[in-house]
């Protein structure tokens, strides 16, 4: 099919991706995420005594702070800012360290679209780093659909304008980590990976949203291979590429 | 879970249901959804009582009180007159906010906004602009001069689960109900509103639009949240539910079923596939239900 992206990408052709480990020297932990322009770094601190008011203190509790490139934040932030919270609080383990409070702190340095999946991918490489343990990852996806009804992964600001509706998705990272030869149930179907996050924006038909699941998986688990293997390597060693 | 619902199963035959309930909640809620019931006898995939009435408040150019169980909303709709935007000379604006006073729920305290709020009203605007509900053209009076700035807002008066569901059926129902208001151009070019008084006696200048009018509403978005918990799919749930078990997703669907928004923010349990399609067809059934009761409260208002 013949797609007309600005970039020249095919439709499900992702951006370059570039994580780095250990950037900041104060923080407990903190990664950057980058996927063409849209650029996000993630600090953690953490775990504090206490958890927050209503906040369960038998468990641990998890705090996002988003910050705006530039100005203040508003709805969208704090919009934001929830999402990511109740994503990280399903992949962290909170039984671990009760009563105590983990912030994450997410400075966007540039939005060229798929803003909140790439800000989830840099807190999770944060969390690794700053070794919160962890249940699993988490990688986040963005498709959308154009107005001729083709899905177009990965937007880029102009694109995501420009289409219908677009989708957040987020997944839990590929079985393959946890049973390297069992990434094949028995029956030799892949296994399903269910969706921890979804958030959508506009309109589309209830079958547009399969397909852009069916095109997220894919996709979701080469991010997962590639966020594995950047994190095998050590902070501080030259930063890992892909495409 | 774990040991202490080991312990509750030896002490549940002994203990009051009260206090089973405030000790062992999630073992108590599990217990009933064995039997395929809850706590306040709907079955799993149905959604409590729903009322609406329209024109709660008088001083507002349209307004809505929803109820579903418990939850309570009330929505009201204030029209001004502004200059549009020099992008779009010919639209009118839509500012929706969404309130939680203290009286709503324990965990509102004064002073401190709940954090719920700034979240749900975020997504009551992105929904109701992006589901083309309103045509934003016909909010326009004057091109490049002057068109109508819709405030609504959207206070919870019992929060009790739910929230956003309740928040958008009372929006629509607010919008459903607006009339705009007569306006004229006086001799400065100015616009004003022709008051109430004046409007027997035939007025000097020639209004804009020439009577209260309706918006004409295309494609209305309705909500329903479920939650996810094993393999159970609950839907509308209380606020006790939601926080005993924290897997949500609300899928909004307009009248023509077209998806508006699948929202899942995070969760322990994960939706596949065909936990997804169960959540849709539950929420198609309700969208006929919500449907049906917003046809039902409009003809009321008529008649009267």
């Amino acid at each position: 099919m013949e797609v007309d992206r600005a970039d020249g990408r095919t439709p499900n052709q992702r951006r370059p991706v570039v994580c780095t480990r250990g950037i900041l020297h104060r923080a407990h932990g903190s990664a950057s995420w980058a996927q063409g322009d849209t650029k996000v770094i993630a600090a953690v601190y953490g775990p504090k005594s206490g958890t927050r008011k209503n906040e369960n203190p038998e468990k641990a509790c998890i705090e996002v702070i988003w910050k705006p490139k530039t100005g203040q934040s508003g709805k969208p932030e704090r919009e934001y800012e929830m999402v990511m919270k109740k994503t990280l609080q399903s992949i962290c383990l909170l039984n671990v360290h009760p009563n105590t409070t983990t912030s994450i702190i997410i400075q966007v340095v540039n939005d060229d679209g798929a803003l909140l999946p790439c800000a989830i991918n840099a807190a999770c490489a944060a969390l690794v780093d700053a070794g919160t343990p962890l249940k699993h990852l988490a990688v986040a996806v963005c498709c959308c659909m154009s107005e001729n009804g083709q899905i177009l992964l990965d937007p880029s600001k102009i694109e995501e304008q420009k289409v219908k509706a677009f989708v957040y998705l987020v997944f839990p990272n590929s079985i393959a980590s946890v049973l390297p030869e069992g990434s094949l149930r028995p029956g030799g179907e892949v296994t399903e990976l269910g969706i921890l996050t979804s958030v959508t924006h506009g309109v589309m038909a209830v079958d547009d949203y399969f397909s852009c699941l069916k095109l997220g998986r894919p996709a979701a688990a080469e991010l997962s291979d590639f966020l594995r293997n950047s994190l095998k390597l050590k902070a501080g060693s030259d930063p890992s590429k892909a495409g | 879970m774990g040991g202490s619902a080991n312990g509750a199963t030896d002490l549940s035959s002994e203990m009051e249901v009260d206090a089973f309930r405030r000790l062992f909640p999630l073992r108590f809620h599990e217990r009933h959804l064995l039997e395929s019931v809850r706590p306040d006898a709907r079955s799993l995939g149905k959604a409590r009582e729903t009322s609406l009435a329209l024109g709660a408040v008088a001083s507002a150019d349209g307004s809505a009180l929803a109820k579903i169980g418990c939850t309570t909303m009330l929505a009201a709709i204030k029209m001004e007159v502004m200059t549009p935007a020099k992008e779009t000379p010919d639209e009118g604006c839509v500012a929706i906010d969404f309130h939680m006073p203290p009286i709503c729920s324990p965990i509102v305290r004064p002073g401190r906004p709940a954090e719920a709020a700034p979240v749900v009203s975020k997504q009551l605007s992105d929904t109701i602009i992006s589901s083309g509900m309103i045509d934003l053209k016909e909010l326009s009076l004057v091109s490049g001069k002057a068109a109508w700035m819709a405030y609504l807002d959207i206070y919870c008066l019992d929060a009790d689960g739910s929230l956003f569901d309740a928040a958008l059926l009372a929006a629509a129902a607010a919008f459903s109900h607006l009339q705009i208001p007569v306006v004229s151009l006086n001799d400065d070019g100015r616009i004003v509103v022709v008051s109430k008084e004046k409007e027997g006696e035939k007025p000097k200048n020639k209004p804009v639009n020439e009577e209260k009018r309706k918006l004409k509403l295309r494609s209305i978005p309705f909500a329903l949240t479920c939650i996810l918990h094993k393999n159970y799919i609950l839907a509308d749930p209380t606020a006790e539910e939601e926080s005993i078990m924290e897997t949500l997703i609300t899928i909004v669907l307009d009248s023509s079923c077209q998806l508006v928004s699948l929202y899942k923010p995070g969760g322990p349990a994960l939706a596949y596939e065909s936990v997804v399609q169960d959540c849709i067809a539950l929420s198609r059934q309700r969208v006929k239900e919500l449907q049906k009761i917003l046809n039902e409260a409009i003809l009321d208002m008529e008649v009267d």
